[in-house]
């Protein structure tokens, strides 16, 4: 334990007899009233959390430039400290890396593959590379097997932003070098599809895709797996990173592989508990709350037009933060910022979708 | 009981916890974010106890469940704290250098043997063996409650039995180590930091203490009364009496939160002159002589409000409030200069600055800091306090700065709604995840979640009643009567039943609830109900 140890010992009592400041002394009893009665006393100084020692920094070349990072800073917060702009999509820095979509890799001399920057620690000596030659082919062909195979157009690194079309500029991606895309699939076809199972090539060069019908089962959000880049984001906040629910995972193997909640159910009979935790981390627009959804659909969703306000939910005393998405002086989404240590980005079915009582009172 | 009404710790120190119990809390669905931070600390080898009557889906995630009976909270702190003694396990330095009335105390839980326990609260001895022991080992542990513990006739007792437990064990003042009411509704905290209580004023000054109140008298220009008030209670108290003849009612909806409602309705309705002050038009406001239609506080006004880690944070305006809609603070100031007052121009941040200067906890928190830092916690006593991540620190300091912290021995009373014969059923109330007290507000968003009303209750009283799921039945209580569906919960032992408060306007559960309320803190028990349980075709007693 590294408890602060001014004034007493804040360990476990040594023994039960252990001298202590007082001892021999009878305590002095207070009347309660009188304590009440008065402020309570002030501590010397405010307290603390116990000290952590902070291992050596850590240097490392980047792109030939000399860096000195904390101990156990990623490769991904080395580069973003210089300054270097490096595409992700599965990365969030409030869930633990699951370095799958490869958007992120860097070149490090003496390792036969490329690394992930998002999950790989910076270590002494490292020589980094972030834009050569291989890393520049390898980022283009992922952006192109994404965006021929899935919906990217409101991709982004951190919100469904669209984002992604810039680094696919950068890289030069051209997913259309595949080919037409192929036949979006019925509903339900892709989910009933045996694991496992390669099938044939249609034999008239298009594009596979993930495409299908958008999965609209309840009131409050959507999923539209056509724009699903099997980043595993939800399925971590879903699980173990945030929410601890569980309703989600990934199903299917290869290029069948999706997110499903368990038996592939419909929302309503499975875990899911609507924290929307999953919507907040989704990165392609594939989860969305069913307002944007909506307001999309009818052509009236205009970020241009809205205004986002921090402040802190209406209900429980827990205290989250919240940033109100407001266009036409209506709330249309809710979120919270990664950096409340409250919330850490994250919010329940309350904080999230609870909100509709503010636009519902008469405005006229 | 340590001279501030507060959680003393902070959520990150949940993270780093060894051992938390939720006793009287179902965080999970009640408090979920919070519960994030303990989900990170079970996650990192924490270890979680639940003390409920109920095994709710916070239970699920605990090593060890308690399913006391409803309202015996004090025989199994005591019996905890008995434990502790007998095994040698309490912290002798804390408790000789920190804290009085220790001896007190030990006589006090001397007749809480393990057994009495048992048979007194339906918990195994060995589990309250096994808490007692889990508690007093932990290098760091942290007791955190709800309504479970404060909504009894003893509701303070309940708390310093708690407290009592964290004295004996030194788990307070040191990071990772408190004690945390877990708050309700968003800023019932800061409520009670401003002086909402009938003996405080802003800062948790003393009313009855004239150096303080004088500050006051000085910077208003006016007397303060020098006697504290009445709680929400003692006003029913009073109108009943007929020494309360107006009531002007800020956010609150007592037709439909008040227990024992149909005694909660007639004194309303007995009221000379009514104000009701809201968002809606309340069952309350439906009562009212006059109403000012308020703004949304979270999304269409400025302030603050603070949350149960005793974090001040900024709330600010995203919309515009409905035409005639006006912010509390207006309607407050407007009806100020009226009655001939000099208030000027309503300004959250001016009001914020005077509490600033009143308040000696808040006076570091300008609005500038509270924006940069992402809210401060009080105590925060000027510009370069960093505010407090856990309270009572001074505790572990030598020499002890102010006051030994006292033992405050409590006994065991059970709740005030006996089970008998005629009603054998014990009846609990709480919140659900998707809904919020009167569902004033969360009946406006559409929850996949919600079922509506119903009466939980075991898989085993369900089959001993012939109920099938889903079946409407009678419920009686001493008070009164209500209809609703049943639906068998596992959660529940026998002879326990489950209600929430949120869809009064199609079952009145709060018909059924008793008033008998907590003379310090003025709380009704909400929690213990005695009710019986008939099926409709059964005759309705005349």
């Amino acid at each position: 334990m590294t408890d602060d140890t001014r004034g007493l010992s804040m360990t476990r009592d040594p023994a039960p007899d252990a001298d202590s400041p007082h001892a021999g002394q009878a305590p002095a009893a207070q009347p309660l009233t009188e304590i009440v009665l008065q402020p309570p006393a002030r501590s010397s100084r405010p307290p603390v959390a116990p000290e952590v020692v902070a291992p050596p920094p850590v240097e490392l070349t980047i792109d030939g430039v000399p860096v000195s990072v904390p101990a156990g800073t990623t490769l991904l917060g080395a580069c973003r400290a210089q300054g270097i702009d490096t595409p992700t999509l599965c990365y969030a820095e409030n869930l633990t890396p699951v370095n799958v979509c490869r958007v992120c890799v860097v070149e490090l001399a003496g390792s036969r593959v490329l690394v992930p920057a998002c999950s790989r620690a910076a270590e002494p000596g490292m020589e980094v590379q972030t834009d050569s030659e291989r890393v520049r082919t390898s980022r283009k062909v992922v952006l192109e097997f994404l965006g021929s195979s899935v919906d990217v157009s409101l991709a982004g690194p951190a919100v469904p932003d669209g984002s992604i079309a810039d680094y696919m500029a950068r890289y030069g991606a051209n997913p259309s070098r595949f080919g037409p895309p192929a036949a979006a699939l019925s509903a339900g076809e892709r989910d009933d599809r045996d694991p496992g199972h390669h099938h044939a090539p249609a034999g008239d060069a298009r594009a596979a895709t993930v495409a299908q019908p958008t999965k609209v089962d309840n009131e409050l959000y959507v999923r539209d797996y056509s724009k699903c880049i099997l980043c595993y984001k939800c399925v971590e906040a879903c699980g173990e990173d945030a929410q601890n629910t569980f309703a989600i995972a990934v199903a299917g193997r290869g290029f069948d592989a999706r997110i499903s909640t368990e038996q592939n159910v419909p929302l309503p009979e499975s875990a899911c508990v609507y924290c929307g935790n999953c919507i907040g981390v989704c990165p392609t627009g594939a989860l969305m709350a069913k307002p944007e959804y909506d307001m999309r659909a009818a052509g009236t969703w205009d970020p241009a037009q809205q205004t986002v306000t921090e402040t802190i939910c209406p209900y429980c005393g827990v205290g989250c933060a919240v940033e109100l998405h407001v266009q036409d002086d209506r709330i249309v989404k809710v979120t919270s910022p990664l950096d409340s240590s409250v919330t850490e980005g994250h919010l329940c079915i309350k904080g999230r979708f609870g909100f509709e009582f503010v636009n519902e009172r008469p405005k006229t | 009981m340590f001279g501030a009404g507060g959680g003393t710790s902070s959520y990150r120190e949940t993270e780093d916890t060894d051992l938390v119990v939720l006793w009287g809390s179902n965080a999970r669905e009640t408090h979920p974010i919070f519960f994030h931070h303990v989900l990170k600390a079970i996650h990192k080898g924490a270890r979680l106890y639940a003390v409920d009557p109920r095994r709710t889906s916070s239970a699920e995630w605990a090593d060890g469940w308690l399913g006391l009976d409803v309202g015996s909270d004090i025989a199994l702190a005591n019996a905890v704290g008995r434990e502790i003694i007998a095994a040698g396990l309490e912290s002798r330095q804390f408790i000789e250098h920190a804290t009085s009335d220790f001896e007190a105390y030990k006589a006090k839980v001397e007749s809480y043997t393990l057994d009495y326990a048992e048979r007194e609260t339906g918990v195994p001895a060995e589990s309250i063996r096994e808490l007692a022991h889990a508690l007093a080992t932990a290098p760091r542990a942290m007791i955190c409650w709800t309504l479970g513990i404060t909504e009894h006739h003893n509701a303070v007792d309940n708390v310093l039995a708690l407290i009592s437990l964290v004295l004996l064990t030194g788990h307070v003042g040191r990071y990772g180590s408190g004690v945390n009411p877990l708050r309700g509704q968003n800023n019932v905290q800061g409520g009670g930091d401003m002086g909402a209580l009938p003996d405080r004023l802003p800062g948790f000054q003393h009313v009855e203490n004239d150096a303080l109140r004088a500050k006051f008298d000085a910077e208003w220009g006016v007397a303060v009364p020098p006697q504290r008030g009445w709680h929400l209670s003692g006003m029913f108290d009073a109108m009943e009496r007929g020494d309360l003849t107006a009531v002007y009612c800020i956010g609150e909806n007592p037709v439909q939160s008040e227990a024992d409602q149909k005694r909660a309705i007639g004194l309303l309705k007995g009221l000379d002159f009514l104000v009701v002050q809201d968002l809606f038009l309340t069952k309350t406001a439906e009562l009212a002589d006059v109403v000012f239609p308020a703004t949304a506080a979270w999304a269409e006004s400025e302030g603050t409000v603070t949350n149960s880690e005793r974090r001040v944070q900024r709330v600010r305006a995203a919309v515009a409030p409905p035409p005639g809609a006006r912010d509390d603070l207006a309607i407050i100031f407007e009806l100020a200069n009226r009655m001939g007052g000099a208030w000027g121009e309503p300004d959250a941040e001016t009001v914020w600055n005077e509490v600033r200067r009143l308040s000696p906890v808040h006076t570091g928190m300008s609005y500038q800091r509270l924006e940069e830092l992402g809210g401060l916690q009080w105590p925060c006593y000027d510009e370069d306090h960093p505010g407090e991540m856990y309270l009572h620190s001074r505790l572990w300091e030598d020499p002890l700065p102010g006051n030994r912290v006292p033992f405050v021995p409590v006994d065991h009373d059970p709740p005030v709604d006996r089970l008998s014969e005629d009603f054998p059923i014990r009846l609990t109330t709480g919140r659900r995840l998707d809904s919020y007290n009167t569902g004033v507000q969360t009946a406006g968003y559409t929850s996949p979640l919600r079922r509506g009303e119903s009466l939980d209750i075991s898989p085993e009283d369900a089959e001993r009643l012939g109920l099938e799921p889903g079946e409407r039945v009678r419920i009686t209580s001493r008070r009164g009567q209500v209809e609703a569906p049943i639906r068998v919960d596992e959660s529940l032992r026998p002879g326990l039943t489950f209600m929430t408060m949120h869809f009064q306007d199609d079952v009145a559960v709060n018909l059924l609830t008793i008033d008998a309320t907590d003379p310090k803190s003025g709380t009704a028990e909400f929690k213990a109900t005695a009710i019986r349980i008939e099926k409709l075709e059964a005759p309705v007693p005349a």
